[in-house]
């Protein structure tokens, strides 16, 4: 899998304004700004990409996805 | 004691804990390491728990939290994250001040 299709996969499980995907093939490192973050402590933000990619994670088609920012519009202008 | 009463018990009793693969000083694994060093950096006072002493509690932490993964950070009996939202917190600035409101202990 390439970070470009790992980006993709994102931008259909959420409502993105931006993402940023990094990775070796197995190990992906993501950043992400969406309004579904919105009102979200960081633990619930992490708690919603993971669960929005459960079946990807779960069938280890993504075998490791770490996030490295998941910020709002607001917070990432 | 089950395991989720003595996770329970050491999250309410401790102001900071982190529940780890192997020790501070000796890591077993990166994301531990990460975790730690994260923590040392906040110069926060922690208990560290090793999962890999007790198998009920290595399975039984990510039961408390429903949480897959460990290392596991815990602030005043609450669950903050795992190692990504402590280095997502730790870089906005936001556990440096968790960790500051704590009362001294």
């Amino acid at each position: 899998m390439s970070p470009e299709h790992v980006k993709q996969l994102i931008e259909a499980a959420l409502p993105c304004t931006a993402v940023e995907v990094e990775g070796d093939g197995h190990h992906f490192y993501a950043s992400i700004v969406s309004t579904a973050f919105e009102g979200l402590k960081l633990l619930d933000r992490h708690r919603l990409v993971k669960e929005r990619l459960k079946s990807q994670l779960d069938s280890g088609e993504l075998h490791a996805l770490s996030l490295r920012a998941t910020k709002t519009p607001a917070e990432a202008a | 004691m089950t395991a989720q009463e003595f996770i329970h018990q050491t999250v309410t009793e401790n102001p900071v804990v982190l529940f780890m693969k192997g020790t501070p000083t000796f890591p077993q694994c990166g994301f531990s390491a990460g975790a730690v060093q994260i923590l040392k950096n906040c110069n926060a006072q922690f208990v560290a728990i090793n999962v890999l002493e007790n198998p009920e509690v290595r399975q039984g932490i990510k039961d408390y939290a429903n949480w897959p993964t460990i290392p596991q950070l815990y602030i005043k009996g609450e669950f903050i994250g795992g190692s990504d939202i402590m280095r997502e917190l730790f870089g906005n600035g936001e556990l440096q001040k968790m960790l500051a409101d704590l009362p001294a202990n």
